[in-house]
Parts: structure tokens; C-alpha cells; sequence
């Protein structure tokens, strides 16, 4: 099955990733740099900005969505050295020279999906989809610090972040069925693997 | 299959490279001038183009639904596909542009046929664009959960059978052999006597100039390939990775950004501001006046949020400032009496004599029920980009409606509908929501006023306190029971009434029906809020039912049965949905079970929810669903959309209230206006009945049951009957519940 394509090819602007191609002047003299899913970004941005627009807005990367811009509903979460963070709250100084980790970032370490984005597709999570990233981010981070998370464990992981669609049963199958996968390929790799 | 009128006819093409197109065409026929003008081409035809194939002998199937979760590209896919006989590892999927040439007029053309349910929200949110009295017109809503039972059935099947006999034709006449010799399958046509097989594309021209046959033979049931089965959903890979395309995530080179605040109080207006006030902010803009609302244009969106906060807006009021949520429910209450006292209520269902079935009761049960606004939330913030240029203008957002929102924005800036495109991308969440333009309006006026494409973004604040709000509403009951506890009358009177209209009728058999109600507006915004009425009136009338079971001394389940005996539809529903939920088994301490069933949408749910009330907490254990809606085209999906309605409706039935306080929305955000999470969220078990009746819908139907079955279950676990939502407002610990207002 192809991927579903949403735009006939005769459309005039075509919606791209990264807008901004010319150099960003925006006055504040204060160039911070971040790195993201292994490359680095110098920005002149008000370090007082939330993390979560510098990694729309000004590095283009859109995966990263904005729900409540108050850390209620988690769709805003990436890793921050490897924890998940709320990035509508978290002011980019604070990220500054930490390595932040976005939706995009998350399946390269294998050259292909990460284990919670697969068994996403296998356990068909997402409906409107908007909160997945971070349902995603934030079961990556639950399994990195807990390999056979329990119900308990997921409930506390995962509450933070909110799906209007319903998605929790199949997000709560679909963290059992990343957890195996992971502690399979652990098997096999054996223990020094 | 509906009838097809004389005016709509299948049609074919020869496009660039080999490409043939199907698909259903409508004729220029008896419209309005206006509407003429709106819909009609340079051709005699309108064309609804559906299929193509490909010399590659690749399908392309064109869905002309928005997605918003409920798998509507997938399942549409299917329905042409399967008819179609085609491999399904080889078609892709196209959103139609949002163009009257692609408007699902297969909508209209099913409420031409008479069969099936044409939601009234939809002429309201198409006026202009739709002409009833032809009943063709140019709409490509998502709503209503009306794509499959209309585009599906018929557009999409339809288009499909007929590709698939004049391909069968035009390889009889090369093979020279009969045409019922012949099989397809995976895209392949083959004869077996001669052992010959090729593909679809290799007769694809000349199938093109065959003539389509005006009724094309719909698969039986048991002839199915694809149909009743769950193929992954096309749409899910690019929601894993990050790639999929929301409207928020529309960028444009040289693309600024707005924050916008509107008139708190509903009706209310600008009346000053200090533009210079915020001019000098690092990326500020422009500071637009939309009469209603204030926006800030800067370069990046935290820039104009920042000048918008610090931007001091006097308001206008218009008067509604009175307005608390108390006084609307005494407003409420003080129509229903007067209306009541004058006999001057509004008649939905009168059957019987339920004045005299109440004087003659044994037994009569009161009770009075209230429900609160609602809004929306979809996840995704309210949000538009647009780009006014060369007197055109383009908006690419997440839309239900886009010609209706189109239509809109050309009003608004006084320009012609062809000037306006919609680029429409994925919605993060509809709920009815995206079927009101005004954020495109907001954002089209402020695009108007600069000369480079702007993305507005309303803050959750602003989605929280100007949506379109389901409505809040009072219901009364009066119920009476013979000596032996039978139902023999049903009285209820209820304020404001909307759509559909058959929201607040009960299947049961009941021999004395009076259903009545009395219009009581306020100044509250009202919207199309998932399942519509249904969402109220499913939990006032499966409260009630489940009242006069008690009153009755009857278990609730046994109670419905009997009331549902000439119902085998209701019954069969119900009966899985217990079976399943194992009713009848004892249940630990401190726990509960409750019932409920609702049609809605041509779909028939019971829902049964397992509860636990240890010291006033609730637990949600678990949720059994039996749904009958004909035919899961994609059984994962509409399990997929029950598990999506229950929780959605769970949510509002535990937390929602949206009050109304000086005559604006006291809530703000997920704080104040709570969501169900990961760690309240119950088990939900699907069970479907494929009964082969017309097809119903999926998005919304799982809905309206569920409110009623949790609070029947806290009944049962507590003796406490939860009249009024949300749950929370009430305290689940007391003791001693039982009290009844049986007279």
C-alpha cells in the first residue's frame, strides 16, 4: 500500500518542511545553539522563547505539536538528554547545548522506526494523530527507563498526555508490544549485545 | 443501491499518459442562478472523478472526505477497490482538492434516494451551496458520519462495479470470448479455458470508450474481497514519524505569524487598544482590528503571543455580561414551566394518551435532568494559514467543510468563490468542531490586511472560550407504571431542540408518548458537538428508562428487553452487549453495572459499563460494545471509532462542564476543563453485528450511550442517580442514596 498522498501535483505552493531559508535576523543579538536529533542550530531568538517553537518555528521541524502551551496535554514532548520534557514550557536557554530528540529524530538510531513507532503501526494507534507524537516520545522514554513497564508504570507515564480520540487502549498494547520487541532483540543481541 | 436519477450518469476518460478515469458524473440540470454559478463547468457535466488506473496497472482511488481520524480514506478506498476487484497492495489514495468538481454530491444524491438520513446540520453549514429542490449540489463535508453510507455506497461502489464490467467487456472483445467466461482478480482479468490473463491497465483505454453501464451489479456480501476486512490504515505510517501535515503545520516563504483574542463575552466587540503600545516589541508586525477581536501579527508566533499579552483591549459587552450560568438553567426551567402551563410546547412525538396513561398509573416516576455546554477540544488548536494575493485567497487548514468555509471567506473579503482556494491538510480532531469557518475568516480578513501569508494560531484559551458549544439543556420525565410495573406512559418536556431530530425518541414499546419541547435561546454559541442531540438525550432517556426499571423492581436489562420485544434489531444488540459483559454474574463489593442502548446515525450501540466506588472514588473498570451499523466495511476501524466515541463521551460524562460567568466561559484550558488520561481510561471491548440492514455510521454513534450506562452503574454500585453532569459534581461517598421521587 502507498503512503497516502494529500495533494494533487498541480498545486501551486507546495507545503515544505523548513520555510526559512534565509538567514534569521530577529534582533536579540543573543545566538543560542541547540542540537537536534544530532545536528546543531545557532538562532538569534529571545532565550526566554519556549523550546517548543524554536523546533516548529524556526527550525521547521513540525512533528512537535503545540495543545495547551501550559504542560497539561504532553503533545509538546521530546527528549531532553534522553528524558521527556515538556517543551511549551521549557525556555530554549535551558535546552541550549543539551541534545534534544524530536518524533523525527527518534527512529534513526536503526536506521528506521524506533520499536514504539512500530508497534504503533502494528497495534494502528493513532486516529487524528495530532497527540502522537508525544504518546511516542513519551512511551520511548517510559521503556528506556523501564524494559517491562506495568499497567501501573504506564499509567503514570503516560498520563500526562492527553488524545482526544480515545487512543489509550491501544496505546497501553502498543508500549506491551514495543516493551517485547525491545527485550527480544536484547535476547538475541545476547548480553553484550 | 438508491435509485439514480436521470440527471446523474457514470462516466469515463482518456487523461495525459495513458491514465483512464471513472467516475460519476451529474448533469447541468435545473439549479438555481445562483447555485448555476457556483457548481457549473464549461462542460455539459459535472465530473466526480473516483478511479484511475494507471498504465502500471496502479489504482488511484479519490476520497473526496477529510481525515480526522476516523479512517475515511482507507475504508472509502476499500468499497471502490473491492467492487473494482482490484490488488490492494497497488492502490494509493488522493484527497480530492477541495474543488466543486470533487464535492461528494454522492451525499446528496443518497438523501435524493430517500435513503438515507440527510443531517439537517449540513443545508445550514452549505447554505448557498445547497439547492434541496434538485438535492445535487457541490458539498464535501466530513460530518454527520455520513461518508461511507453515502460516498461509499453510493459513489465509490458504484463507480467501481461499472470500471469493472466495461474492463470485462472491452477484454471479452479482444479475447473475443464471452464476457461471463471471464474473472477478475488482483487487478488481472483472466479466462481460464484459453489460460489467458492480463492486467486491468492493459484494457483500460479501450474500456474507456465503452459505454458504463447505468446500473452496475454490486457485489453480494459473500462475493467480498476486501470489504469486512481491516487492511492497515493508509494515513497511520506518516502519524508515527512526525510527517503527517496538520494545518498548523502549513508554512509558506515569507510566512508571519498571529495570536488573536476575541471579545470575551459572547456578542461583545473592540471598543480601544494601544497599538503603540506593543509596536515596538522585538517582531511585531501589525496590530489588526477585526471588530471582534484584536490580532498581532509578528515574525514568529511566540513574538505575537508575547505583544498580545502585554496588549491592553477594552471590550464591549453588548449587554451580555448578566449572563451566569445559574440564570441560563433558571431560564431553562422558567420556559419549561410557562410553556407547560400555556400547553404551548413544540410536539416531537405524540403517541397514545400519555395524560391519561399517567392518570391511570399505579405508579408515576419524576424526574428531572440537566447537562451542561460542552466544547470541543480537538487537540489541535484552532488555526489557519492564509495568503491574500493577486486578489486571490488561499487557506490551508484542517477543515470538515471546505466549500462551505470557502464560501465564507469569499463573503468576508467580498470576492468572488473562485478566488478562494482551501488547501485542506489533516485535522488534528474534528468532533464538528472544523465544520465552523470562523478562524478562516478571522484568518483570511487579517491576511487581507498585510501582503505576505500569515498562520493564525488561536491559544487553547481561545479554543476553550470561543468554540461552538454543544448545548447545555434541561429535561423532565414523567413515567408511568401499571400495577405489575409495566411502562404505560412516557412524558417528556425539554429545552432547545437542534438535530437530528429523532435524537430524543426512545425505541421502546410504550403505548402513551408525549415528547415535547420549548426553544429557549441564550446568547451561548451552539455547535455541532459529536453525536449532536443524541449526546443529551441518549443520557436523559436511558437514565429514565432505567428509573421506572427500578421503580418497576425489574432488573434494567430484563426491563429493556421487554419494552424492546418487536425490535429484533435492539434486541440482538443488546442481548451481545449483556452476554458479553456477563450480566447477570455477581459482582465484587463496591461495584456496579450499568446499561444502556441508543440508535443513532442509522447505527444501533448497547453499551455496559463495569464500575468500582471505594470511599467516593470512581473507577472506570470497564466498557463492553455491541454495535450494529449493517456492515463494518473495516471491522478495526469501527472498533477503532466506538473506543474513540466511548471515550469522548466518557469524558464529558465525568468532567465536562463549560460554565458560563459574567457572560463569558469560565474555563480556560486542560486545567479547568479536564480531560480523560491514560490512567482513567477503562478497557473497551467491541463486539460487531453485521445484520446486512442499510449501512449506518461509525464516528459518532458509540457517543451517546455511554453516559447513561456509567451512571446507571454508579446507581447500581451506590444507589446514587446521577441526574446532572458531570459526574464530578457530585460526591460518590455519601451513603443512603436511595431515595426516589416516586409518587
Amino acid at each position: 500500500m502507498l503512503i497516502s498522498l494529500r495533494h494533487s501535483s498541480g498545486q501551486r505552493h507546495v507545503i515544505r518542511r523548513l520555510p526559512h531559508c534565509e538567514p534569521l535576523e530577529y534582533g536579540y543579538n543573543t545566538m543560542i545553539t541547540v542540537h537536534i536529533n544530532g545536528s546543531s542550530h545557532s538562532i538569534d531568538v529571545d532565550p526566554k522563547t519556549p523550546l517548543l517553537w524554536v523546533i516548529r518555528d524556526y527550525i521547521g521541524l513540525t512533528g512537535t505539536k503545540f495543545g495547551c502551551g501550559i504542560a497539561q496535554c504532553g503533545a509538546c514532548t521530546v527528549h531532553l538528554d534522553g528524558s521527556p520534557v515538556r517543551s511549551c514550557v521549557l525556555p530554549v536557554q535551558v535546552a541550549a547545548g543539551k541534545e534534544i530528540t524530536t518524533i523525527e529524530g527518534l527512529g534513526n538510531n536503526h536506521d528506521g522506526l524506533h520499536p514504539v513507532q512500530q508497534a504503533w503501526i502494528e497495534e494502528q494507534v493513532p486516529q487524528c494523530g495530532y497527540c502522537q507524537s508525544g504518546q511516542i516520545m513519551a512511551a520511548a522514554a517510559l521503556l528506556k527507563d523501564k524494559p517491562l513497564p506495568t499497567d501501573a508504570d504506564i499509567d503514570s507515564a503516560m498520563a500526562g498526555i492527553i488524545c482526544r480520540c480515545g487512543t489509550y487502549p491501544r496505546i497501553r498494547k502498543g508500549i506491551k508490544r514495543a516493551a517485547h520487541a525491545i527485550n527480544a532483540l536484547e535476547v538475541e543481541a545476547g548480553p553484550d549485545g | 443501491m438508491g435509485k439514480w436519477s436521470r440527471r446523474a450518469f457514470i462516466t469515463s476518460g482518456i487523461a495525459a499518459g495513458g491514465v483512464v478515469v471513472f467516475g460519476v458524473a451529474i448533469r447541468r440540470g435545473n439549479r438555481t442562478d445562483k447555485v448555476r454559478s457556483l457548481i457549473a463547468g464549461a462542460n455539459d457535466a459535472l465530473f466526480d472523478i473516483w478511479l484511475k488506473i494507471s498504465p502500471d496497472n496502479s489504482v488511484t482511488v479519490i476520497v473526496p472526505h477529510a481525515e480526522m481520524g476516523q479512517g475515511v480514506h482507507t475504508t472509502l478506498a476499500m468499497m471502490l477497490a473491492d467492487e473494482l476487484d482490484a490488488d490492494w497492495s497497488k492502490v494509493s489514495i488522493l484527497e480530492a482538492p477541495s474543488h466543486k468538481e470533487f464535492a461528494n454530491y454522492a451525499l446528496a444524491k443518497g438523501y435524493a434516494a430517500g435513503n438515507v438520513d440527510f443531517p439537517a446540520w449540513l443545508i445550514d453549514t452549505v447554505d448557498g451551496f445547497f439547492f434541496r429542490a434538485t438535492q445535487v449540489m457541490g458539498l464535501q463535508i466530513t460530518g454527520g458520519s455520513t461518508s461511507v453510507k453515502t460516498t461509499g455506497q453510493f459513489a465509490m461502489r458504484v463507480t467501481g462495479a461499472a470500471a469493472r464490467a466495461v474492463l470485462l467487456e472491452a477484454a471479452a472483445e479482444k479475447w473475443q470470448v464471452p464476457v461471463n467466461q471471464l474473472s477478475t482478480r488482483d487487478s488481472m482479468i483472466s479466462h481460464h479455458a484459453s489460460n489467458l490473463t492480463a492486467t486491468f491497465a492493459s484494457f483500460a483505454v479501450a474500456a474507456a470508450r465503452i459505454r458504463l453501464p447505468a446500473k452496475p451489479v454490486l457485489k453480494r456480501s459473500d462475493q467480498l474481497r476486501i470489504m469486512g476486512t481491516s487492511p492497515p490504515r493508509t494515513d497511520i505510517p506518516a502519524k508515527v514519524d512526525g510527517s503527517a501535515m496538520f494545518g498548523i503545520d502549513a508554512s509558506l516563504p515569507g510566512m508571519k505569524y498571529a495570536a488573536i483574542r476575541a471579545a470575551p463575552v459572547f456578542g461583545g466587540a473592540v471598543a480601544s487598544y494601544d497599538a503603540a503600545s506593543v509596536q515596538d516589541m522585538p517582531g511585531v508586525r501589525k496590530v489588526i482590528n477585526l471588530d471582534d477581536a484584536v490580532a498581532v501579527v509578528a515574525d514568529g508566533y511566540w513574538q505575537a503571543r508575547q505583544a498580545l499579552d502585554r496588549l491592553h483591549v477594552e471590550f464591549d459587552d453588548a449587554g451580555n455580561s448578566r449572563w451566569e450560568q445559574s440564570g441560563i438553567y433558571r431560564q431553562f426551567a422558567d420556559d419549561l414551566d410557562k410553556s407547560a402551563a400555556a400547553g404551548s410546547e413544540e410536539i416531537d412525538v405524540e403517541a397514545g394518551d400519555a395524560a391519561t396513561g399517567l392518570r391511570d398509573a399505579s405508579t408515576v416516576v419524576t424526574a428531572e435532568y440537566r447537562v451542561p455546554y460542552l466544547a470541543h477540544s480537538p487537540m489541535e488548536p484552532m488555526n489557519c494559514t492564509a495568503w491574500v494575493h493577486d486578489d486571490q485567497c488561499e487557506l490551508w487548514l484542517g477543515t470538515q467543510n471546505p466549500l462551505g468555509f470557502a464560501r465564507d471567506v469569499s463573503n468576508a473579503l467580498d470576492i468572488d468563490l473562485e478566488k478562494v482556494t482551501v488547501h485542506n491538510q489533516y485535522l488534528g480532531g474534528g468532533f464538528g468542531r472544523r465544520a465552523f469557518s470562523d478562524i478562516a475568516v478571522q484568518a483570511a480578513r487579517v491576511a487581507a490586511d498585510v501582503h505576505y501569508p500569515v498562520k493564525l494560531v488561536w491559544s487553547r484559551e481561545e479554543d476553550t472560550r470561543h468554540d461552538h458549544y454543544r448545548q447545555a439543556s434541561i429535561s423532565r420525565f414523567r413515567g408511568g407504571l401499571d400495577a405489575s410495573g409495566n411502562a404505560v406512559a412516557w412524558h417528556n418536556h425539554y429545552v432547545n431542540k437542534h438535530d437530528p431530530e429523532e435524537a430524543p425518541h426512545i425505541p421502546y414499546a410504550i403505548d402513551n408518548q408525549r415528547i415535547v419541547y420549548t426553544e429557549s435561546s441564550t446568547h451561548v454559541p451552539w455547535g455541532f458537538w459529536r453525536s449532536v442531540d443524541h449526546s443529551l438525550h441518549a443520557f436523559f432517556t436511558e437514565s429514565f428508562i432505567d428509573e421506572m426499571a427500578v421503580a418497576a423492581g425489574r432488573d434494567p436489562y430484563e426491563y429493556r428487553r421487554e419494552l424492546l420485544a418487536d425490535q429484533p434489531r435492539f434486541l440482538a444488540v443488546l442481548d451481545l452487549a449483556a452476554s458479553k459483559a456477563g450480566w447477570g454474574q455477581p459482582l465484587a463489593k463496591n461495584s456496579g453495572r450499568g446499561i444502556s442502548i441508543h440508535r443513532s446515525f442509522g447505527t444501533i450501540v448497547a453499551e455496559v459499563v463495569d464500575v468500582e466506588v471505594i470511599a467516593g472514588e470512581l473507577s472506570v473498570k470497564r466498557v463492553v460494545c455491541a454495535v450494529d451499523a449493517g456492515f463494518a466495511v473495516h471491522p478495526d476501524g469501527m472498533a477503532a471509532q466506538m473506543e474513540s466515541g466511548i471515550a469522548y463521551g466518557m469524558t464529558a460524562a465525568l468532567y465536562g462542564e463549560i460554565s458560563i460567568r459574567h457572560g463569558a466561559v469560565a474555563q480556560s484550558n486542560f486545567h479547568d476543563y479536564p480531560m480523560l488520561r491514560m490512567d482513567k481510561a477503562p478497557l473497551v471491548e467491541t463486539h460487531i453485528i453485521n445484520s446486512g440492514e442499510a449501512l449506518g455510521g461509525a464516528g459518532e454513534p458509540g457517543t451517546p450511550p455511554i453516559a447513561p450506562a456509567l451512571t446507571n452503574a454508579i446507581y447500581d454500585a451506590t444507589g446514587l442517580r446521577i441526574r446532572e453532569l458531570p459526574v464530578r459534581l457530585h460526591d460518590l461517598g455519601q451513603t443512603d442514596h436511595r431515595e426516589s421521587d416516586i409518587a
